[in-house]
């Protein structure tokens, strides 16, 4: 029980209660701040991971970008009333999901890693090493993977525009 | 260092969280932010991965995954914005006009 | 390993403590300076026996005892757990920023060498950028749950404007960061001790007399991405000419209308912390952080070849000094800025981000690139 197994328990446990905040909070706004706190937590625990890079990529674009984009939406579509839950389909998909979670720990847990984890250099994770990878092996999926952001750009810009004529909704 | 499956553990316990989300809520916004929760479980284990394997393809998977997700929850949240002009509501039981 | 996390603690310490005094200091300094330029007085009326000593006493106790003494209010239809929390993640990212910015370069004391930065990360600049983006949630979480029109008009605005001029942060950094080839802010403050003769290449000589003499800051090698970059940081901080978002006379200061008491305190002190970042980054990616022209470690090396050796000690002080002299400097030029120019309306500011900075930033980067490919 070491420093870092201590650390990354507390952290899991913030994780699983804000996922769970996310899921089950009735206010929309509160969802979507819980899952900043989960995408912040999950960025912490990249960069102890060896993935200061990932991390802080994470903090930039996920909770930095995505997650003001859902933000606006969500002060823009204000609908007003609270949804109604349903108590039977609740408990359906709880006990679905906890079937597939007492189906998945057991199955990870029984995973032996065998040997020890490759030794990796200091410079892992760094921006030299991800940036080599990206621009060297991978670098065709890195431009397809550019020209997938123009398309969304423009499909979202196509499909969120306001028709002409229509009768002035929202 | 932590072991790899508590890593894995932890990533499972919040896929099936997202998958709980999608499967319950009724506002299209929280669904949407359930995926994005699964998303990030499978991130993690790509990162756990990376660094239990020494290799780099871990770290440039995750940054295509959120390449994608920012793509896709761009265009979710377009199509929502669409439909909320059509049926003024974020109730997915209300945009069943496909169903026979 | 207890010492180790003890001089860490003692450093943030000290950057959290230089970083908040500057913030309320900036507040008087502030109100005398827009004095002194509007030709009035100023705020003078606070003093303890007729000791008013030079505005000490308005700014540490009169100011923050008016703040934290009124009404806390939030709105009864507003949200009120989003309410209380918007001014702490306003405050927060502003604060945090300084874990990364160097303050000096080593203080050895017996075999110790101590880096003089809080946090030394291989991925130093796009942590400045993370948590600048993070800034924008006490923005749309404030004006959200106030649950007024002004305010969420407001908060609206100075999201998207934040988020558009992080764009044209970014890309004006990106030729700084391929000069220096280094993500790191100590590494980039180091770099630029080199004289600009040791860069030019063989084959542009004729310039050395002219230009080889002059420390290798950034503000030498790339002056348009200085200017596009302290553009972007007042666009940032929402200060004038950039403040529609707050606009005191068109949105009754926007989104933070209905905060009052510790909780504007706070707003108050995020803005001022932040013209504190703006201005310590823009010292330690083009002027140089806390180099002073021509000293090394031991001691001044003049480029006409003199040497004057100095104590370790005193080139400390002069690091940290000078450091300390380039940020009062630029927190100076943006509240002269802010009392000179007049504000933009807003379609003005979003077409100067994305129209003008934007294609300019992308431009200079291509520059950069073409003239370090040329150079080899």
């Amino acid at each position: 029980m070491n420093a870092a197994t201590v650390i990354f328990l507390i952290l899991a446990t913030l994780l699983v209660i804000s996922s769970l905040m996310v899921v089950f909070l009735r206010r929309v706004v509160h969802c979507a701040m819980a899952l900043v706190t989960a995408l912040l937590l999950i960025a912490i625990l990249f960069i102890s991971l060896q993935a200061p890079m990932v991390g802080v990529l994470q903090v930039m674009v996920y909770a930095g970008a995505i997650m003001v984009l859902f933000l606006f939406v969500i002060m823009f579509l204000n609908p007003g009333v609270l949804e109604q839950p349903s108590v039977a389909w609740w408990g359906l998909a709880v006990v679905l999901s906890v079937l597939l979670g007492a189906f998945l720990v057991p199955l990870f847990s029984q995973y032996e890693p065998g040997d020890n984890p490759v030794t990796s250099t200091e410079l892992f994770g760094s921006p030299d090493v991800l940036a080599k990878s990206l621009f060297g092996e991978f670098v065709l999926p890195f431009e397809i993977a550019s020209v997938l952001l123009l398309v969304a750009i423009i499909g979202a810009v196509v499909l969120a525009k306001r028709e002409h004529g229509s009768d002035g909704a929202a | 260092m932590v072991p790899l499956n508590y890593y894995l553990i932890l990533s499972a316990i919040v896929f099936s969280i997202g998958v709980v989300g999608v499967l319950i809520r009724r506002n299209l916004i929280v669904v949407l932010m359930s995926i994005e929760l699964m998303l990030n479980a499978v991130n993690l284990t790509f990162i756990a991965f990376a660094r239990h394997l020494g290799s780099m393809a871990g770290q440039v998977a995750v940054f295509f995954v959120m390449a994608v997700a920012a793509a896709e929850a761009v265009i979710g949240l377009a199509i929502i914005i669409s439909v909320f002009r059509q049926t003024r509501t974020l109730d997915p039981q209300n945009m069943q006009l496909l169903k026979w | 390993m207890i010492v180790d996390l003890a001089i860490i603690s003692v450093k943030a310490f000290l950057v959290l403590f230089m970083v908040l005094n500057l913030a309320g200091i900036l507040g008087w300094v502030e109100r005398k300076g827009s004095a002194l330029i509007q030709d009035r007085i100023g705020a003078n009326r606070a003093s303890i026996f007729g000791f008013a000593g030079m505005g000490l006493v308005n700014t540490l106790i009169a100011d923050p005892l008016k703040f934290l003494t009124k009404e806390d209010f939030i709105p009864p239809a507003g949200d009120k757990l989003l309410h209380t929390l918007a001014p702490c993640m306003a405050l927060f990212p502003a604060l945090v920023t300084f874990a990364v910015i160097p303050f000096g370069d080593v203080l050895i004391l017996g075999d110790r060498v101590i880096n003089l930065q809080v946090a030394n990360l291989n991925v130093g600049i796009l942590y400045v950028f993370a948590m600048g983006s993070l800034g924008v949630y006490g923005i749309v979480i404030g004006a959200w749950a106030s649950n007024n029109k002004f305010s969420l008009l407001g908060g609206v605005r100075g999201s998207a404007q934040m988020i558009s001029y992080e764009v044209a942060m970014g890309l004006s950094v990106m030729g700084v960061l391929m000069v220096y080839s280094t993500l790191d802010l100590q590494e980039i403050a180091r770099d630029q001790g080199m004289l600009i003769r040791e860069l030019l290449p063989a084959g542009a000589a004729f310039l050395q007399p002219v230009i080889g003499w002059l420390p290798a800051w950034g503000v030498f090698l790339q002056p348009l991405a200085f200017l596009l970059f302290f553009t972007a940081a007042v666009a940032e901080t929402k200060r004038i000419p950039f403040d529609l978002p707050e606009g005191e006379s068109e949105l009754v200061a926007g989104y933070h209308v209905e905060y009052s008491g510790g909780k504007f305190l706070m707003f108050f002190a995020g803005e001022f912390a932040e013209v504190v970042t703006a201005a310590a980054l823009v010292t330690t990616l083009f002027f140089g952080g806390w180099q002073v022209p021509y000293l090394m470690r031991d001691g001044f090396h003049f480029p006409w070849g003199s040497i004057w050796l100095l104590p370790h000690l005193a080139v400390v002080i002069l690091q940290v000094a000078a450091f300390t002299l380039k940020v009062l400097f630029f927190c100076w030029l943006q509240i002269l800025l802010r009392w000179s120019v007049p504000r933009f309306r807003y379609d003005q500011v979003m077409r100067l981000g994305w129209k003008m900075m934007l294609p300019l930033a992308l431009l200079n980067v291509a520059v950069t690139a073409l003239i370090i490919v040329a150079a080899q």
